[in-house]
């Protein structure tokens, strides 16, 4: 009974902020502005697909990319002693405190053709790079927005994995590869499916990053579902019926990837 | 003793809820004001305050699309707003707007008469105009060989990945409506159409560096681009910051527009709203804010009154034969609005495909 009623506060919260935003994502999706059933709002989905494509692929990369530097970090900070992890997490953490568009309007400043970035290379001889407002630079917003959210993931299961499981390994005569390959990987896979999680919702729902640092020239699904509501015609019915779209898919997804950690509970997030 | 607790906690949360919104909100008279970013002296509020003991909540938006949501979608208290013409039209077509009580906005005489009974509110019953200005072509003389005259040359131009457009699908489509020659008014979808394939073409040729609002301050003033298009309010303060910038006033003629106070129907304060719309137009507080901002000003008063420097500038005040050529956006029906963001849509999914 006791915990039952401490869960009270969280599941109110829950029904306020998730339950009923989601309840009306779809009462929208399937009504006009005469409040009348229609499946009208999903007539375009040839649109959405295509956008959709567009975002998944960007998305997919960001999250490749998280991955391939997050996890041999996370691998090597959990060997290091309290002092360095707690800076190295400090660290991942600091930028987190600042505002996402400021320091996206700032990445802006930086991969401008006359950027930061650009006077720096210039200084060393290396001719200027065209970064900003292109796909690169979508990515890269992502990657440094999201990246931490799979270096926690990660982390927090590498340095909690019980150490014995490595001795047995390497009593057993595994080498140091064999005890990672069969051992370590596959014991920290929860930490990655959320890791992949948590980077790739956001990056496929992102619009800021494509608006700043893509110039508008490639068109996320963020951006679609943005337009329904501040473009020229406002309709909550037709953004929305996109957002339950991207939701379904999106769900689909991460069912999909959390069959490969079947029974690898308590993926831990932060 | 537990449940009492969650039972408390739980209570708080739906308190804080309710009244968050509503934070920092103390007794006494107060005006909500709902105003563009960048688009007053905001020191004119405490002259406001001191003279008439109201106080100003001020809150700001980024386009008139975002107004109309915060408005349309209810739960905003907002006393003054201040839209563009276009939108005004659509919010008196769906009365989100309340009349004025010009009794209690005697200055309202100070009014140039040509800026008023315009399209968008034809009898002058919920309006009262806050500044103006034109859209225009921004240029670097450094960037570029031969100088824009028209919003033709930026379909045209051999340069590639130097051209900042409009990113909305009103401005955007509107000026490649121009360029064709049609009216930024057209419900005619073909020709709707035609302006889109245009902006396709160009962003296919590798012509447009990126879609931009207010990124273009930036990227003008440091040199990034040799070509946008934005307010001419707005290239006199990037022109402060560098020189090289020039302004053209397009030969088909720029968009004209006019933002003006209005009172929506969520308004809870009508009386100090009136107070407010009337102290912003006083002379002494329209010469303040005209300084700070830099678009034109609509009362004949203070600008007999203005430094003749700034309200001869051919940028900020343009002569006659040029306003004639500019048109101001009339509300769309609501089938066409759609249809421009169908075309945006069209234009926004283009590939680049060849890049200088």
């Amino acid at each position: 009974m006791r915990t039952k009623s401490a869960a009270v506060p969280y599941v109110f919260w829950m029904a306020v902020f998730v339950v009923i935003p989601l309840v009306l994502i779809v009462v929208y999706a399937f009504t006009n502005f005469d409040g009348e059933f229609t499946l009208s709002n999903f007539d375009n989905i040839d649109v959405f697909l295509q956008v959709f494509g567009n975002s998944v692929v960007l998305a997919l990369i960001a999250t490749a990319i998280c991955l391939l530097i997050a996890y041999p970090f996370s691998y090597f900070l959990a060997q290091e002693g309290t002092l360095v992890r707690k800076i190295a997490m400090l660290l991942i953490m600091l930028p987190m405190w600042m505002n996402f568009l400021l320091r996206t309007y700032a990445w802006m400043s930086i991969l401008e053709n006359n950027g930061f970035l650009n006077q720096l290379l210039g200084l060393i001889g290396l001719g200027p790079v065209h970064i900003i407002n292109t796909d690169i630079a979508v990515v890269l917003g992502m990657v440094y927005n999201f990246l931490p959210f799979m270096i926690l993931p990660i982390f927090s299961v590498i340095d909690k994995l019980d150490k014995r499981y490595i001795e047995a390994a390497q009593d057993l005569g595994a080498n140091k590869r064999e005890t990672f390959r069969r051992v370590i990987f596959p014991l920290s896979l929860p930490g990655v499916l959320s890791g992949v999680t948590m980077v790739f919702i956001p990056s496929i729902s992102t619009f800021a990053i494509s608006k700043l640092l893509g110039g508008g020239m490639s068109f996320l699904l963020g951006d679609l579902i943005e337009m329904q509501f501040l473009g020229s015609a406002y309709n909550p019915h037709l953004g929305s019926a996109i957002a339950l779209m991207m939701l379904v898919l999106v769900v689909v997804a991460t069912l999909i990837t959390n069959r490969f950690g079947d029974g690898e509970e308590g993926a831990v997030l932060m | 003793m537990k449940k009492l607790v969650s039972l408390l906690m739980a209570l708080l949360m739906v308190l804080s809820c309710v009244f968050l919104p509503g934070c920092g909100e103390e007794q006494g008279e107060v005006v909500n004001v709902y105003n563009w970013g960048e688009y007053i002296d905001e020191s004119i509020f405490d002259d406001f305050e001191a003279e008439t003991g109201i106080r100003v909540n001020y809150a700001t938006f980024s386009s008139n699309e975002m107004l109309y949501s915060s408005i349309k979608s209810g739960g905003s208290s907002y006393d003054v707003i201040i839209p563009s013409d276009y939108m005004i039209a659509r919010m008196i077509a769906e009365d989100l707007l309340l009349e004025l009580d010009y009794s209690q906005i005697p200055l309202m005489s100070n009014m140039d008469p040509q800026y008023l009974h315009r399209d968008y509110d034809p009898q002058q019953l919920y309006s009262v105009p806050y500044m103006w200005g034109t859209t225009g072509i921004i240029y670097n003389t450094k960037m570029v060989d031969k100088a824009p005259t028209s919003w033709m040359d930026l379909f045209t131009t051999d340069l590639r990945s130097q051209v900042l457009i409009f990113d909305n699908p009103r401005d955007c489509i509107g000026l490649a409506l121009k360029a064709l020659g049609y009216s930024f008014n057209t419900t005619d979808k073909d020709e709707i159409a035609e302006a889109a394939e245009l902006l396709m073409k160009q962003k296919e040729k590798g012509i447009v560096q990126a879609y931009v609002m207010d990124q273009i301050f930036d990227k003008m003033i440091n040199n990034e681009a040799a070509i946008g298009t934005y307010y001419a309010g707005d290239y006199v303060i990037m022109a402060e910051e560098n020189p090289d910038l020039a302004f053209c006033m397009p030969e088909e003629g720029a968009n004209l527009f006019m933002d003006a106070m209005c009172v929506p129907v969520c308004c809870e304060n009508y009386n100090n709203a009136m107070a407010f719309i009337n102290f912003m137009c006083r002379d002494d507080i329209v010469l303040r804010n005209c300084d700070e901002v830099g678009y034109s000003t609509p009362s004949a008063t203070a600008l007999a009154e203005m430094d003749p420097e700034m309200a001869e500038d051919p940028v900020i005040y343009p002569s006659e034969d040029v306003l004639a050529k500019c048109e101001t956006f009339g509300g769309l029906p609501s089938d066409v609005l759609s249809f421009y963001d169908h075309e945006w849509i069209r234009v926004c999914l283009a590939k680049v495909k060849y890049r200088g």
